[in-house]
């Protein structure tokens, strides 16, 4: 047994923030403390530096400035996008699509939707990646789809979709598309002309920034009904007090993403690759979830079929790997991921999920040292299900 | 091997007394890692119908606990082997016409079992609870279980099910203590000091009651049949055996020319054997699925003391052992509530020494 170190694999949960980014934000708790919506030179002072950061944010994007609000996170905008846009377009129909893949934020506010507030939705199915279908996408847009919404990037096995595509369609049946961006940032394109999409959801946290902080991309034109209102922040679709410090934070975090984009992306494609293959070639009996290609460079999924999630993660963690399960939670009572019932897992297969998600800090010997706490606590565990020890 | 690599996992259930035990190990610098087992629970009499031992509420009392230790804390899904085991079991002994002690029953299997094995998996050498006895090894390795200090609080009767291979394992910190020390323990790690309400109810009947339990697990045991005297004479009807128990007396609703006491249960006719008080109780019982802590016997036959009840003091006793599995007992002078189904328990003064299962007496 090597010497216990501590691994951290669970990127797609969250990151560190970046020292840099932890710099440009620590003027703004103490030194400029003003409330941006002040006259005065303190108010005038944070007001600058959240433009600035609106700018720099609309540079990454290709967008101009006022498209971006900046929210609490990935679940408040994909809130405020999807409710906000079915809401505002309500007479003009009230179907919307959407994916069985979705993340919670967007899935349960589907259903808040559909099962209270009266609209109706279509679900499409995903192959055995995660991938939708564009045919499937075209033939259940109807004249009264209003609103469509398709993550960018899977939190939970990694497969990107086609956005592109998508948007387009949705386009050309007058459909507002929506794509919940939050695991792409930093790793795909964002350009919203080249995606042609009407929203776009991001949250710092993801990309090396601070927790607590996001943005919703909204295409000029488009109206969203406000789910928190209050005074005129954010051109009146967003109330209360802007959150400088984080603000700042999230701008200087995506700036660094895109800059660095291409190196870091390299990375972690090369320690994910070593990942892959490690698990696959130690633990038997192992798949790799997810699209093997189109999936985002940091992500690597597996399902170890009658292994519970949540013991796993227990052994993991006492061996100072820190990774995530798809069905993983903390209260004993795990549920098989919705997700990999929807790509054709079997429940039993679907309570079995590894979620190994590589950062910039990730190195190979820390790769060789998950690999080897996993194929060991796989392997001690599928002998504690054959037979008991005592 | 010091106690800084001796790792031990602590079944914490969020109460004081398992609270104390993690906080004491912790104290003695071994690698603690506290678990909470989310067990079975009816949740057919609706509402979020947890089980007893793991309401989210004990669940983050003993996440917060175990925060303020410093240790890691898991929650493992043990409501499959829960059912199919313990709520099984309790069921068929029903269905028997016997009154079954789950409790004894989960430390067996799922404690000292299925936990246990879980725990050693993840390299631990012990696992312990918050359960009041005291383990004590004697010079020849073996292990003995004595009663807590506190006899009030004293819990070996359900622990005698345990073998020495499960007590090498097994640690008891709070045995040693009084209540009140435990208390004062936990003020002075800033813990809670509340304990889970002692309840009557058994922990997986949801929302509903053990007789909702039983009409719909065990339909059969609430069907109504005759009430018999012991030479098979019909007298009245019963309305579903599990609703008596032996020795009751009240609500037979019958007209005799005595008072008549339940005095057993024949789940064969779904007969309600009745008898007057000469009837009534007996001095002997037979005991079966019999464990000795140490392994075996003391003797062929021994004196002793013997609890029939969780609550029941002990009783000067003749023990006499019948097979490797079963026992007789022979009390000095006759008990009104021998129950088939219930643990007999032998203590020879503060040291349990095993028990069994009562079964059902010819009569």
């Amino acid at each position: 047994m090597p010497a216990r170190r501590n691994v951290y694999l669970d990127h797609s949960a969250s990151t560190p923030v970046d020292a840099r980014v932890v710099e440009t934000m620590l003027p703004y708790f103490s030194e400029v403390y003003g409330n941006p919506s002040s006259m005065h030179s303190q108010g005038r002072r944070a007001e600058q530096a959240i433009e600035d950061a609106r700018e720099s944010v609309a540079r990454v994007l290709n967008c101009t400035p006022e498209e971006i609000i900046f929210t609490s996170g990935g679940s408040e905008s994909d809130n405020l996008a999807l409710r906000g846009a079915a809401w505002a377009k309500r007479h003009t129909g009230r179907h919307l699509l959407s994916t069985p893949i979705e993340h919670s934020a967007i899935s349960r506010t589907l259903e808040q939707l559909t099962h209270i507030m009266g609209f109706a939705q279509t679900l499409l199915p995903v192959d055995r990646d995660a991938m939708i279908n564009t045919t499937d996408f075209e033939r259940a847009l109807r004249p009264d789809t209003t609103v469509a919404s398709v993550m960018y990037a899977n939190n939970e096995v990694g497969t990107v979709q086609p956005i592109a595509q998508l948007a387009a369609l949705a386009r050309a049946n007058g459909t507002l598309f929506h794509t919940d961006a939050v695991q792409a940032a930093g790793q795909l394109p964002l350009d919203v002309q080249a995606l042609g999409v009407d929203m776009l959801s991001l949250s710092a946290h993801k990309f090396y920034g601070p927790k607590g902080v996001g943005l919703l991309y909204v295409r000029t034109g488009v109206e969203l009904l406000p789910a928190q209102t209050g005074g005129s922040h954010e051109r009146s679709r967003r109330a209360g007090t802007h959150n400088t410090p984080l603000i700042v934070g999230l701008a200087k975090a995506l700036e660094l993403a895109y800059v660095e984009m291409a190196a870091r992306t390299t990375h972690y494609r090369q320690m994910r690759n070593l990942l892959v293959e490690g698990i696959m070639q130690r633990v038997p009996g192992a798949q790799l979830t997810g699209h093997p290609i189109q999936r985002i460079a940091s992500h690597a999924s597996f399902v170890f079929e009658g292994i519970d999630s949540s013991t796993l993660l227990m052994h993991l963690d006492m061996k100072g790997v820190a990774a995530s399960g798809g069905s993983a939670c903390k209260t004993g009572n795990p549920e098989p991921s919705g997700v990999l019932l929807a790509m054709g897992y079997t429940p039993q297969q679907a309570i079995g999920t590894l979620r190994l998600t590589v950062g910039l800090q990730t190195t190979a010997d820390d790769v060789d040292y998950a690999v080897n706490a996993i194929a060991a606590s796989v392997q001690k565990l599928s002998q504690l299900k054959r037979e008991m020890i005592l | 091997m010091s106690n800084a690599d001796t790792r031990v996992v602590v079944a914490m259930s969020g109460g004081v007394d398992s609270s104390v035990a993690a906080a004491l190990l912790v104290e003695q610098g071994y690698d603690v890692v506290g678990m909470m087992m989310r067990l079975w629970s009816d949740e057919s009499f609706g509402g979020a119908a947890y089980n007893r031992c793991c309401t989210p509420d004990q669940m983050n009392d003993a996440r917060r606990i175990a925060d303020k230790l410093g240790i890691p804390f898991y929650v493992l899904d043990t409501k499959e082997v829960f059912r199919d085991t313990i709520v099984e079991f309790f069921i068929d002994q029903h269905r028997d016409g016997v009154t079954p002690n789950p409790c004894m029953e989960c430390n067996r299997h799922i404690r000292f079992t299925w936990l246990l094995n879980h725990a050693l998996a993840l390299d631990a050498d012990y696992l312990a609870t918050g359960h009041y006895v005291r383990r004590q090894q004697d010079a020849d390795g073996r292990i003995r279980i004595r009663k807590g200090v506190d006899d009030h609080k004293d819990q070996s009767y359900v622990l005698s099910v345990l073998t020495q291979q499960q007590l090498r394992h097994a640690l008891f910190p709070v045995g040693d203590y009084a209540k009140s020390d435990v208390r004062q323990i936990a003020e002075r790690f800033g813990l809670p000091t509340a304990s889970k309400k002692d309840s009557q109810d058994l922990c997986f009947l949801g929302n509903g009651n053990y007789r909702d339990f039983l009409i719909k697990h065990a339909p059969d045991t609430m069907i109504p049949g005759p009430i018999v005297l012991k030479n098979g004479e019909v007298i009245g009807e019963h309305n579903g055996l599990v609703n008596y128990t032996i020795g009751q007396r009240k609500g037979l609703g019958i007209a005799y020319s005595e008072s008549l006491y339940v005095i057993a249960m024949n789940p064969y006719r779904n007969a309600l054997v009745v008898g007057t008080q000469a009837d009534l109780g007996s001095s002997v019982l037979t005991a079966r699925r019999v464990n000795w802590v140490a392994g075996a016997a003391p003797a062929s036959v021994f004196r002793a003391e013997v609890k029939i009840r969780y609550k029941a003091a002990p009783m000067p006793a003749l023990v006499e052992t019948l097979d490797s599995e079963r026992m007789r007992v022979t009390f000095d002078k006759p008990l009104r509530d021998i129950t088939p189904g219930q643990g007999a328990v032998v203590y020879d003064d503060d040291v349990c020494l095993g028990g069994g299962i009562i079964e059902k007496q010819a009569i």
